[in-house]
């Protein structure tokens, strides 16, 4: 039985309705300290001095550490690295030595046997710190050579990608749009907050680290290097996680801070984040200003795009590096047909909180600046929408499409089946004439509504991972994946993979997620790629369990191995109908005469897949919107989001992540900003300062799965799903609002809060919004 | 309050907890959320924001539900809760919100489930056919970042149906 393309109820369920859920914090080891981090209160300062005097003499704390303790230990390193770009300067220590770059740098940890007392005795240590003048604009911060940087400048460089000759194609277009716009500070902000529990043992000399996801055997190679240890006397052991989304897991300060204290104080050590924390520690993401410049024939065909990008990376570059900019700029062109393009992206620090990779990172900005730009020249060239996305979509004749692009060492090759008719066919299941036509309706009775619409492209299956099956003599079948558990129900897809090669119910498999004493090497979970990549790695590492069972089953059913068929776990000879079991089968691999010299004993099955390239997903979101002209408030009426899946293997997880996506893109479009004072002072701090969207907040969503097209690059068909929900929000978002508004222009930036909005409205009114977008001006970066 | 004899300054607290007594020496700064989760051991009520925002650590409290984080244990004493331990069936069978909840795909990570599972729990015995807006509605009290509601508010809906049949 093969549950592969059903909605089956998830295998993490039953433990999580029952409050059973074992996330960071419920792992509590006897004798566990507690961890509190004292954190830079201002945005960029010289350390002076940090006195840990009174916190040490306090009664209930273990130990208090700085920087000093640390001397000599490598900074946090990258793990994608950039070539061409040195990203030594910019690197983050785990505590600040001699600079604070941003508030909430840690510059101590203090070690208490509780949490209350950790915490006030954290207040109690004496920062000294010197202002600095702060950098809060990554444009006009690019060419400062802050001291702490010893002489680099903030810009820590410029990621580029292209080709054809732009700008000559700018030079002589008879149609150029330009137009400039900025999104805001957004970020994953997981329900729950980060945080680990480290043991060391000293008999052992081994650590054992709970709470490590997203790429456990990265954080392990980072945390070996740093503390002196062998990898293998480090075990990295996977608990729930309540919401990734890119920002979970990365190797931040505490990362190293807990298990090194973990270490030092031969106690185990718990350290969980408390929200006011979170945001203004955990990557923070996003932010980016744009100018982009699109030439069109006089048939309104697209001739070139150029972009030119402003990233304000925050206070250091962490271990993602340029990846966000890479994406930017590399996906940028989108689905279209597009001779010339160049996109260029300028990383440049500042002294808020560093920035990382959230859901969707790049594409959500992109998709935005390309898309409303879009909108803007329609009207600008006195075509619709519609029909100017229609005119330049990539079609069956054209794909599979290869821009003349390398991104993350692979060439970039769109491997979709017809852009412009997943554009029709989604419209069409939407029912986005009718949004439109509504919209329209409703203006003619002088209310603001409107409707807006994205077209996207989407990238999964990065890089490579591993799997390993084995199958015990009871006959318990059991995978360990490189992958970790984001909250996104990996170990139900990998149980479905795997159940499907033993033809068993996906319960009966044991799902291990980024054990490393189990599974020596994985790569991790990120950028969509799980499925895909450690999808295909247990697929293999299964199949291969299976055929080394149909050897062992033919031996003892004494028939060959091409007179077996399979059947609910067990191996039936087709002529006699003689059958043995799987813990028959297993039992007997284990001893003679099925051992051999140079064979590894048991039913155990390796895989490893290697994507060649990424797989391009696609799809679009459209959105039906009305304007409080009093407030400025947005409400979306209507949301749609379609997506070509490849092939879904739980079409109900893809769903799900398509439409948590959405309203998560919703939210950076109309609500959430992490907003700071002029002094570099966060003054989203809360959640009711950082405000996500609630269910009053949204319109029933639809979601349209697509299954026209199946991954060429691997046989299980699949593409990624976990981003697109997010990456087109902001785009149509803002496509509805300006057709809400009727603007000739552009929104400027996101997200659109009542404040922008109302902005917008007096712009309008008073008809300051005449000429944003230069029609065959000079176009190009100022 | 007094200072006792080991110079802790905690107070006793006697709370009724999915039916059962607990009496411990509380200090009068820790939540409910705090001592459910360290002192009982009841650790599907779960904290996320710490400020009443989100409503992760729901709990009912005389059958309404309260934010747990925002409540202090003390505040507790003598008063009735539940947690989401309690929704289990004595022979370990998952309640019918529970299995609702599941048959919709209507949680991902699951940290918020909990507290939406309270939320839920109320309103069904509030409103045994509550309107779709009202459940919406309802829901719009907590936080969920992976789900989008939709399905959330689908499964409280089929377990209103199950229960009305």
């Amino acid at each position: 039985m093969s549950t592969l393309g059903q909605s089956i109820r998830r295998l993490e369920d039953d433990r999580l309705l029952r409050g059973h859920g074992r996330f960071h914090d419920d792992v509590v080891r006897p004798g566990q300290l507690w961890m509190r981090v004292v954190r830079s209160p201002v945005a960029h300062a010289r350390i002076r001095g940090i006195d840990t005097a009174a916190a040490r003499s306090m009664a209930g704390v273990a130990c208090v550490i700085t920087a000093a303790d640390l001397a000599g230990m490598p900074r946090i390193p990258v793990r994608q690295p950039a070539p061409g770009i040195d990203f030594t300067p910019y690197l983050q220590a785990p505590l600040a030595a001699e600079f604070v770059r941003y508030v909430g740098d840690p510059v101590a940890a203090v070690l208490a046997d509780d949490p209350y007392v950790a915490e006030d005795a954290a207040e109690q240590v004496g920062v000294d710190l010197a202002d600095l003048p702060v950098a809060l604009d990554a444009r006009l911060a690019a060419d400062l050579r802050p001291e702490c940087w010893g002489g680099a400048r903030a810009e820590v460089g410029v990621v580029e990608f292209g080709y054809g000759d732009v700008d000559r194609i700018l030079d002589t277009a008879p149609q150029v749009i330009s137009l400039h716009l900025r999104i805001g500070r957004h970020s994953g902000t997981p329900l729950e907050t980060r945080g680990l529990v480290a043991e060391y043992d000293d008999r052992s000399g081994r650590l054992t680290i709970w709470g490590a996801t997203k790429v456990p055997y990265f954080n392990r190679r980072v945390l070996a290097r740093m503390l002196g240890m062998a990898e293998h006397q480090i075990h990295m052991l996977e608990t729930d996680a309540g919401g990734s989304f890119g920002v979970r897991g990365e190797f931040y300060p505490e990362d190293l801070l807990v298990p090194y204290l973990a270490r030092r104080s031969g106690r185990p050590v718990k350290w969980t984040e408390d929200r006011a924390e979170h945001l203004v520690a955990a990557n923070h993401a996003r932010e980016q200003e744009h100018t982009i410049d699109l030439a069109f024939d006089d048939d309104c065909r697209l001739l070139g795009l150029r972009n030119e990008v402003w990233l304000d990376n925050g206070g250091y570059v962490r271990t993602h590096g340029v990846v966000v900019a890479v994406l930017t700029a590399g996906m940028m062109p989108g689905t279209y047909r597009l001779p010339g393009f160049r996109s260029r992206v300028h990383v440049v620090t500042t002294n808020k909180t560093p920035i990382g990779t959230y859901r969707a990172p790049g594409r959500f900005q992109n998709n935005f600046v390309r898309e409303h730009a879009l909108d803007v020249a329609a009207t600008r060239l006195g075509i619709d929408p519609v029909e100017l996305r229609r005119r330049n979509l990539l079609d069956a004749t054209e794909l599979p499409h290869a821009r003349p692009l390398q991104i993350f060492g692979a060439p970039m090759l769109l491997d979709g089946k017809d852009h412009r008719e997943h554009f029709d066919k989604s419209m069409a299941a939407v029912g986005y004439a009718r949004w439109r036509a509504e919209a329209r309706d409703a203006r003619g009775d002088g209310r603001l509504v409107g409707a807006g619409c994205a077209v996207i492209l989407e990238k999964a299956g990065l890089g490579h991972d591993s799997a390993v099956v084995d199958v015990d003599t009871t006959g318990a079948v059991r995978v360990a994946v490189g992958g970790a558990s984001a909250g996104q129900g990996i170990e139900t897809v990998m149980a479905q993979i795997v159940a499907a090669a033993f033809d068993i119910a996906p319960d009966l498999v044991k799902v291990v997620l980024s054990d490393t004493d189990i599974l020596p090497d994985g790569g991790g979970t990120f950028a969509s790629r799980s499925t895909v990549v450690g999808g295909m790695a247990a697929k293999m590492a299964a199949d291969e369990a299976v055929s080394k069972a149909k050897r062992v089953a033919a031996d003892l059913l004494g028939v060959p191995v091409a007179g077996l068929r399979m059947e609910s776990g067990a191996f039936v000879a087709t002529a006699t109908g003689a059958r043995v079991t799987l813990a028959e089968v297993a039992t007997a691999s284990y001893a003679p005469p099925q051992v051999r010299t140079g064979a590894e004993t048991g039913l155990i099955g390796r895989g490893t897949y290697v994507a060649e390239g990424m797989t391009y997903p696609y799809g679009a979101h459209y959105a039906q919107v009305e304007v409080d002209a009093q407030t400025g408030a947005v409400r979306v009426l209507r949301y749609a989001v379609t997506y070509e899946i490849g092939r879904a293997v739980n079409p109900a997880m893809v769903a799900g992540q398509l439409a948590g996506g959405a309203v998560q893109g919703i939210g950076g479009a109309l609500m959430e900003e992490f907003r700071y004072d002029d002094q570099g002072r966060p003054l989203s701090v809360t959640f009711a300062d950082y405000r996500w969207p609630r269910a009053s907040d949204l319109p029933e969503l639809q979601v349209e799965i697509f299954e026209d097209s199946p991954a060429p690059g691997n046989p299980l068909g699949v593409r990624g799903a976990g981003e697109g929900g997010t990456a087109g929000a902001g785009a149509a978002i803002s496509n509805a609002v300006r057709d809400a508004l009727q603007l000739t222009g552009d929104v400027g930036a996101l997200p659109l809060d009542p404040r922008r909005v109302r902005d917008l409205l007096r712009r309008r009114d008073s008809e300051n919004l005449a000429q944003p977008a230069q029609l065959a001006s000079r176009p190009g970066p100022r | 309050m007094t200072d006792n004899a080991d110079g802790s300054i905690a107070v006793p607290v006697t709370i009724t907890v999915n039916g059962r007594d607990h009496s411990r020496l509380i200090e009068p700064w820790r939540s409910l959320a705090d001592v459910l989760r360290r002192d009982l051991g009841l650790t599907g009520t779960r904290v996320a924001c710490d400020l009443g925002a989100c409503g992760t650590c729901t709990v009912l409290v005389n059958g309404d539900p309260v934010r747990a984080c925002l409540l202090l244990a003390v505040q507790a004493d003598g008063q009735r809760v539940e947690t989401v331990e309690s929704l289990t069936a004595a022979d370990g069978t998952l309640g019918g919100l529970q299995q609702a909840f599941s048959e919709r795909h209507a949680l991902q990570c699951g940290f918020c489930t909990p507290g939406f599972l309270m939320l839920g729990t109320a309103l069904l015995r509030a409103t045994g056919a509550p309107s779709r807006e009202q459940v919406r509605e309802c829901v719009s009290a907590n936080l969920c970042r992976c789900t989008g509601y939709g399905a959330i508010i689908d499964a409280i809906e089929l377990a209103a149906a199950g229960s009305q049949e």
